[in-house]
């Protein structure tokens, strides 16, 4: 803006001032309907300091506004970011799981064993299900394995008579022990944690198995 | 019609409507531009499709993990005209992402995103990311045992990235499990994060389309300046272009309105896509395939060598988005005419190559095993005839173990190993014993699980499987390939052994 009004004809004849606010000002004056209600020499001696604290409070209102915005959105924020973010910081999600009683799975048998995930909600439907392989090697002593490939996650199917494990995605094998034996898995097949609780088997279950997992 | 012609002239006056939309629609186009210049448009009407077709869809399907795959099935059986909506939901899905290659190739082509288009192919690029978002994201929304392992293989790509695989898997599944809040998260990407900034991203590649015109044709010799090129192009399309309606729209009109037939077509015909079986996780027996264009990744991921796949999985995709972004940035002056940018063309066909072999590889997926080639593919008669009765024991013996879920034998059988039907022309008598005990070359070790009857029988059969099988014995020492014999044809001519590329 100018700080230094020039003296110049204005479109209707009259000696502008400097800002333009000013400008505005004694326009609107000069063509209302009243015209008394001061005049353009005063407006101009008050000129200076009038810009100075429109000016002031012009950069205040700005200011006070961008702070309550972004005070608002930020806290509008928490929430939204919340929701989106709240289910990688949930605690261990792993808890023990019955999968019935042990007798179940007579020694030697590698035997499919489904259980309802202890995360699932009301409205999961049938994904609130889960499966796993149980390898019983008698006295009490078991394997189980996730059913999820170690390769990419899809169902591994068992064959009784070969002893294998096969992925029907990319072609990933296991052996009955859950190691690797052929395809692109990078590792054996992940394992659940087991006990046997008043004659009945139970696994820590809950959580999709991923390669960051030691088991 | 007095009337009418004032309700107008109102209109105009108060929305100024015509001087809004008046120079868009007769903004001038290169008379050069034809039947090349269609495929945008073509996307275009496909994705305002999506977006009638998706409307309507919302208003009937339920995005809950419990009844999502019950009110497909109600929307296919009970809904008057529901089939019909998700089958066109469905086949126009699929032919948007085909018009938005054929889109992208031409203008890849014809360097159409050389000077001053760089942004116009930037925002293409952007909006390629969101239409292939949306068709997996409506994968997913066809909740069957497809979208559920599907939805498991990202995760587990997810899991992959290094140090916060298992936040960002989390927060991509919307819980420790595929289920409720899974499905819920997809659904409000594919109805409301991706087709808003599609909205956004369209307006602003029409908006760039207009403000530098459609490119010309491209000829040998022209050559990209940008010092020259703007003034240049503006003086030619004063000249010789013409107005985009209805010179060019005709064009668009034909073409649009073919397509949309040939969809409907198809849709009427063949109906909408699954759902599959019910998403439960318990019923292993599945065998999880992603839609057509997501098949060569599908396909790579079964073939890439363990040792690269994460690293590729995690760098690749932001790299190739990057190399995309920058395409028109390191290349933004010269010649446009693929005659004369042959390593582009080269570029070009090794990419379309790969992406259609790697896509027939995943529809074959010869790397599988088949789960019931064991029960579902006998022994041919041929390979039984007059062998003794230990070889008949191993003939029964290769079914019961299982070895036909790999290997197949006169066609019948997986692909996942070499064709069993000249194998004695191969391995010796000693090699095929050590083949199967010790496996190796991709195979199991089925040393611990055969007897060493069983292993014995499976040989003695195996040995018979060359030419006129003749007894062993008479071949002194072993059946080794004699070596003046050419190399035995593949059993069958369309399935080349592909165990050996896959080792």
């Amino acid at each position: 803006m100018n700080e230094t009004p020039k003296p110049q004809r204005c479109c209707d004849g009259r000696e502008p001032s400097a800002g333009r606010h000013a400008d505005l000002r004694i326009h609107g004056e000069a063509s209302g309907p009243s015209g008394s209600a001061g005049t353009p020499k005063s407006a101009r001696a008050g000129d200076d300091t009038a810009r100075g604290a429109a000016g002031d409070r012009r950069g205040f209102l700005f200011g006070a506004g961008a702070a309550l915005m972004g005070i608002g959105g930020l806290l509008a924020a928490i929430p939204i970011v919340g929701t989106l973010f709240a289910p990688a910081r949930r605690g261990n999600p792993m808890r023990w799981t019955d999968l019935g009683p042990v007798d179940q799975f007579p020694a030697g048998t590698t035997r499919l064993a489904t259980f309802t995930s202890p995360n699932a909600a009301p409205t999961d439907g049938e994904t609130a299900r889960d499966a796993c392989w149980v390898r019983s090697l008698g006295d009490d002593r078991f394997q189980v394995f996730y059913v999820n490939c170690a390769h990419l996650g899809c169902p591994v199917r068992w064959f009784e008579q070969s002893r294998l494990f096969m992925c029907p995605c990319h072609g990933g094998v296991y052996y009955e022990d859950g190691s690797r034996a052929s395809g692109p898995p990078p590792r054996g097949l992940f394992t659940h944690q087991w006990r046997v609780t008043n004659g009945r088997l139970e696994i820590l279950a809950g959580l999709l198995p991923g390669l960051e997992e030691k088991t | 019609m007095g009337l009418l012609r004032r309700i107008r002239t109102w209109f105009e006056d108060r929305s100024g409507a015509s001087a809004l939309i008046g120079p868009v629609m007769t903004h001038r186009v290169p008379r050069s531009a034809k039947w090349w210049y269609v495929f945008g448009s073509a996307t275009l009407m496909f994705f305002l499709i999506q977006i009638a077709t998706g409307i309507m869809l919302a208003t009937l399907y339920v995005p809950s993990a419990a009844e999502a795959y019950d009110s497909l099935r109600y929307i296919d059986e009970e809904v008057p005209f529901g089939w019909m909506v998700r089958a066109i939901h469905g086949w126009s899905s699929n032919a948007m992402v085909l018009m938005m290659l054929v889109h992208l190739s031409q203008v890849f082509l014809h360097g159409a995103y050389k000077y001053p288009r760089e942004l116009t192919w930037m925002v293409g690029v952007l909006l390629m990311v969101c239409t292939l978002a949306l068709a997996f994201t409506g994968q997913v929304m066809r909740f069957d045992q497809d979208a559920y392992w599907g939805l498991g293989i990202g995760a587990s790509i997810v899991d992959r990235v290094p140090v916060f695989g298992n936040e960002l898997r989390a927060i991509m599944l919307g819980g420790p499990i595929i289920a409720g809040a899974t499905l819920s998260r997809f659904f409000a990407l594919h109805v409301f994060v991706l087709p808003g900034l599609t909205i956004v991203l369209v307006g602003l590649h029409m908006m760039l389309i207009l403000r530098h015109g459609i490119s010309e044709m491209p000829k040998p010799g022209e050559v990209v300046d940008p010092a020259t090129y703007k003034p240049a192009y503006e003086e030619r399309i004063h000249r010789t272009g013409v107005p985009f309606f209805p010179d060019a729209a005709r064009r668009d009109m034909v073409f649009c309105g073919l397509a949309l037939l040939v969809m409907l077509g198809l849709a009427a015909w063949f109906g909408p896509f699954g759902p599959g079986g019910v998403p439960d996780p318990t019923i292993i027996d599945t065998n999880p395939r992603p839609d057509f264009f997501f098949l060569w990744i599908f396909a790579a991921l079964a073939l890439l060598p363990p040792a690269v796949e994460t690293p590729l999985l995690i760098i690749g995709p932001p790299v190739l988005l990057l190399a995309m972004l920058l395409i028109p940035i390191m290349a933004s002056r010269g010649e446009r005419a693929p005659s004369r940018r042959p390593l582009v063309v080269v570029l070009f066909a090794v990419i379309v190559t790969g992406l259609v072999t790697l896509s027939w590889l995943g529809v074959t997926s010869p790397w599988s095993p088949q789960m019931d080639g064991w029960t579902s593919a006998p022994v041919p008669a041929e390979f039984v005839r007059g062998r003794t009765p230990l070889e008949l024991q191993g003939a029964t013996m290769i079914q019961f173990a299982q070895c036909r879920n790999c290997h197949s034998l006169g066609g019948l059988g997986g692909e996942r190993g070499p064709a069993l039907d000249r194998v004695a022309t191969r391995l010796s008598w000693d090699q095929l014993v050590r083949q199967v005990q010790q496996g190796g070359g991709n195979m199991p070790a089925y040393g611990k699980t055969l007897t060493s009857a069983q292993t014995e029988a499976i040989v003695a059969f195996l040995a018979t499987l060359r030419p006129d099988h003749v007894p062993a014995s008479e071949i002194p020492g072993a059946l080794e390939v004699s070596p003046g014999r050419d190399q035995p044809p593949m059993a069958t001519p369309d399935a080349p052994e592909p165990a050996r590329g896959f080792q």
